[in-house]
């Protein structure tokens, strides 16, 4: 068995994955690599997964080793935010040629990049992507990292999770071993405190982990690693010194909250941050695993306290939205609903939830789903976009919010959309998070343009305007009968 | 109900509007082998001469009465008629476009009785030239007045009167002056195609559309001509598009009989289907295919659009027409008008314009009333304000000099709304804040104003 193939067994018998547990023993060894149907398949490659989840890492040089069509298509494609340093926005590729495929210079040509990127940018790390092509030819990059490391004295890391290894969430895991078996843990931070704690999964998309920040921040807990949202090299790499984590996107990082629970005894929970109930949530359980580990329990009632507060202000928020977005119906359509809270907020203020897909949802997610939709055939696996189209071409949704994928599908079906994914424009994490979710949902379903793309040409459903006209026309009436024709017709738009 | 704020200022602070005989200008140079003549001081022309030059690119026909002190005194009767005859000879116009200034307005001069002396007592030299004025002191109104009065001259001196056989087919367009060379261009292909021949006046798309002519001319080249704007009395139906040109529109109808219907604007999905409707009754034809394709493409840009333009708040300044036009196209893209900024408020276009108030003023205006928006629209000169606001702007109108192009920026029906989104939503996505923490932090948002209260007294 190949290092590779091992790494992928192991990441796949996940004891900490609640969908790996609810298995049998002979589903559970077949792991989760469905195979994919060629010409049906929808969705990253491995590379993708472990790029996702390193690149945020702001002063890291991520060099793809491979032709130029894995780092070249895919550059610079994310909305994660950094506070300082912009490296792992700049896009590094060897840039493989037919000659150095076929003369077998890939290896010489990764050394040279490395060095050029250190002479260049003088980086903190270079971490060092393999793909389909450069694993095929079988090029060592670990063996190219350890000599880079040595020679240019920088911590250099291979990442092996070319895309061919299968699906991009695999290489979300293969990324989080790559980071176990390379940078945790390898610098000794010299402020270790009772109230460092790691987040995991969280990508500050929009910069929205600043919305939850200044809340841990007033409570004295110190974010020693958010992994990989704004991070720094020194913060990965100094992670292993964390009292407490948060495991905030499960199935992306799961293997690497598990491992170094196992490693360096950091107790974890899942959690999100998403809706104001979880928010909470979330902030009491850092604080009760913190006084687990030894810090002093009155963080408890301090936590409690600014919940209270916090909570207080983001409903009274809210309850501003409630006369515009009453009985509003929502269409969720994403991967697996991830969080409940966001589910509980949009009732709250009166919004109704009329479908949810529950595609990457474990069993206990559905059966919550059940409890809230009441009406079970709301609830779909995933829906074809055809079936969907007809659903809100039909209106039966005031609302999608999904992903960029089905986007189109409500557009071109003339309902509002708003993107709860990576792509999104907006930050929704937190207390004011939820406040500008609902917002943009707001928007969304008042925008005006909706009353405009809906209505049909207007010279498609008035004949009989036509022929009033046909019989005006040569008579001096004509001023009248056409201001009148145009002043009804404007009317009937509304535009006066 | 729009509440119009009058100004109460005595200084106007980096002004927004052009001065009237400008507009008059405007309107003549879209006639062919017009040549427009200020009737004034040298630098009434000059300085419209340069803003005209600096806006277009072009070598722009202007001349100048050049009145002085002894005639501003003894009248400048002499110096009309004088200009008048040496314009005839030196450049043979078709039509001398006689555009007053506030300073023979204000010596009380019968321009009127004047040209018409002229013309009685220079009847063969004269031949072959129309001459029409346009009553356009610099102190009252601004572009769109001195526009609007020069179509009206032209209409009231040159037109036929009387009820005059019409021709089914043939449509008088009074446009506003607030399309570009482009809009003019599609409008008179979109006419043509419902098989209508259209006569536009002024047309600027044939005389301002920056060609290179093989010879040297030294009055307009292109535009409506002399001899259809006498012939617009046998159109079958007229069509204005801009509440400013009502007025000559009731003109023609007074002389000639030819109805008309107004159009305020023709951006904006509805507004567009109105106009679409309009020609598809009068010419008895279906809507083209061609025509439904533009309209379907509109649908998509809105709907791609408008996550750039919801809750954005929008800051315009611009003469009333043009104010309307932009205030409903950024209405209906679902954002807000957070300042509206206009020059004169004798516009009944004023009560329609999507805003609570629109306030009668300057770019000094917009400026203090802008702040917090997102978005700048108005011409060149709002650029400074948009610096030291930190806002972007959007250059729209008259003058644009520091850009290049903006007569063949599209602005309206399907074609033109579709591409003013994307112009609005690029220059958006070119203007994104990056997040910061700081920005995001609601406690440092909330603690803002007891620090602000604090420090200065406090900290010594």
């Amino acid at each position: 068995m190949t290092p590779l193939s091992a790494k992928i067994q192991d990441v796949f018998d996940e004891p900490a994955c609640d969908k790996n547990r609810s298995k049998d023993a002979k589903a559970r060894k077949e792991g989760c690599s469905k195979p994919l149907t060629p010409g049906a398949a929808a969705g990253g490659c491995a590379f993708d997964g472990a790029k996702i989840v390193l690149q945020p890492i702001t002063d890291v040089a991520h060099l793809v080793h491979a032709p130029l069509a894995c780092e070249g298509n895919s550059w610079d494609n994310r909305g994660a935010a950094s506070s300082g340093p912009t490296l792992w926005r700049t896009s590094f590729t060897t840039d493989l040629t037919e000659l150095d495929v076929v003369m077998g210079q890939g290896e010489r040509k990764l050394f040279k990049a490395i060095r050029q990127i250190k002479e260049t940018y003088a980086p903190p790390a270079i971490f060092v992507y393999s793909t389909c092509v450069t694993a095929l030819i079988g090029d060592d990059i670990d063996a190219v990292c350890r000599r880079a490391a040595e020679k240019f004295g920088l911590a250099v890391v291979p990442i092996n999770a070319p895309g061919l290894a299968g699906s991009k969430n695999l290489g979300n895991k293969l990324a989080a071993e790559a980071l176990l078996d390379h940078v945790i843990g390898m610098v000794e931070p010299d402020d270790a405190g009772p109230y460092d704690i790691n987040i995991l999964g969280e990508f500050n998309l929009s910069g929205e982990f600043w919305l939850v920040k200044p809340l841990l921040d007033r409570l004295g807990i110190r974010v020693r690693a958010c992994i990989p949202g704004d991070a720094r090299y020194i913060d990965v790499a100094s992670a292993h010194r964390a009292r407490a984590a948060m495991m905030v996107c499960s199935s992306a990082l799961i293997n690497l909250a598990r491992k170094m629970e196992e490693r360096w005894d950091i107790p974890f929970f899942e959690g999100s941050f998403y809706g104001i109930t979880d928010t909470s949530e979330a902030l009491r359980k850092l604080a009760e695993l913190l006084v687990r580990k030894g810090a002093d329990a009155e963080i408890l009632d301090r936590t409690d306290t600014l919940i209270a507060e916090q909570e207080a202000i983001a409903w009274k928020k809210l309850e501003a939205y409630r006369r515009r977005l009453q009985g509003k119906r929502v269409l969720l359509n994403t991967g697996g609903v991830k969080s409940w809270s966001v589910v509980h907020a949009l009732m709250e203020i009166g919004m109704e939830i009329v479908g949810t897909s529950v595609k990457k949802s474990t069993v206990e997610d559905k059966e919550r789903i059940k409890r809230i939709l009441k009406d079970e055939n709301h609830v779909f696996e995933q829906m074809a976009a055809r079936d969907l189209y007809a659903m809100l071409s039909e209106g039966k949704a005031d609302i999608m919010l999904s992903g960029g994928r089905t986007q189109f599908i409500a557009l071109k079906a003339k309902t509002p959309w708003l993107d709860i994914n990576q792509e999104r424009q907006h930050p929704y994490a937190g207390y004011d998070g939820m406040v500008e979710l609902v917002r943009q949902i707001d928007l969304a379903i008042h925008n005006p343009i909706w009353g405009q793309v809906r209505e049909p040409a207007p010279w498609d459903c008035q004949p009989a305007v036509k022929d009033d006209l046909a019989s005006t026309k040569n008579g001096t009436g004509t001023v009248n009968a056409l201001d009148e024709f145009a002043g009804a017709t404007a009317q009937r738009l509304g535009e006066r | 109900m729009v509440r119009i704020l009058r100004n109460t200022k005595s200084a106007a602070v980096n002004p927004l509007k052009s001065s009237q005989p400008l507009g008059a200008a405007f309107a003549f140079l879209g006639v062919d082998g017009a040549m427009p003549l200020f009737h004034g001081s040298q630098g009434c022309t000059s300085f419209a001469l340069v803003l005209f030059v600096r806006h277009f690119k072009e070598a722009i026909p202007l001349q100048t009465t050049a009145m002085d002190e002894v005639n501003t005194i003894l009248g400048g009767a002499d110096h009309l008629e004088e200009a008048i005859l040496n314009l005839k000879i030196r450049t043979k116009p078709k039509l001398i476009g006689v555009c007053t200034t506030a300073l023979v307005e204000t010596r009380g001069e019968d321009c009127a009785s004047d040209i018409a002396n002229v013309k009685l007592k220079h009847v063969e030299e004269l031949a072959g030239t129309e001459v029409v004025l346009a009553n356009t002191p610099d102190f009252d109104g601004a572009i769109e007045d001195g526009w609007a009065k020069a179509v009206a001259a032209m209409i009231e001196g040159i037109t036929r009167s009387g009820a005059r056989t019409r021709q089914p087919k043939k449509i008088a367009i009074l446009p506003g002056c607030n399309l570009t060379v482009a809009d003019v261009e599609h409008l008179r292909d979109m006419v043509e195609s419902f098989g209508l021949k259209p006569i536009i006046l002024p047309d600027v798309s044939g005389s301002l559309d920056g060609t290179v002519p093989d010879r040297w001319v030294t009055t307009t080249y292109g535009g409506t001509s002399v001899e259809e704007i006498r012939e617009l009395g046998t159109a079958a139906q007229c069509i204005v598009i801009g509440e400013h040109m009502r007025h000559p529109a009731k003109m023609l109808h007074g002389l000639t009989g030819v109805p008309y219907v107004v159009l305020q604007s023709l951006t904006g999905l509805k507004a567009v289907d109105r106009f679409v409707s309009v020609l598809s009754a009068v010419s008895g034809a279906a809507v083209p295919t061609r025509v439904r394709r533009r309209r379907a493409q509109l649908q998509d840009a809105l709907l791609d659009g408008h996550f750039h333009f919801g809750g954005k708040k929008i800051a315009i300044a611009a003469e009333p027409d043009q104010l309307y036009q932009l205030a409903t196209f950024f209405a209906g893209m679902g954002s807000k008008i957070a300042a509206a900024v206009t020059t004169t408020d004798m516009s009944k276009i004023l009560e329609k314009v999507p805003a609570e108030w629109v306030q009668i003023g300057d770019l000094g205006d917009l400026e203090a009333l802008a702040a917090g928006a997102d978005l700048l629209v108005t011409h060149s000169h709002g650029r400074q304000a948009s610096q030291r606001l930190g806002i972007p702007l959007m250059r729209v109108g008259f003058p644009i000099f520091d850009r290049l192009g903006s007569q063949h920026k599209l602005t309206i029906l399907y074609q033109g709304t579709r591409d003013l989104i994307f112009e609005v939503a690029n220059i958006f996505q070119a203007n994104q804040h990056a997040p910061t923490p700081e920005a995001l932090d609601s406690f440092r948002k909330r603690e803002m104003p007891d620090e602000l209260r604090s420090s200065p007294l406090t900290r010594h």
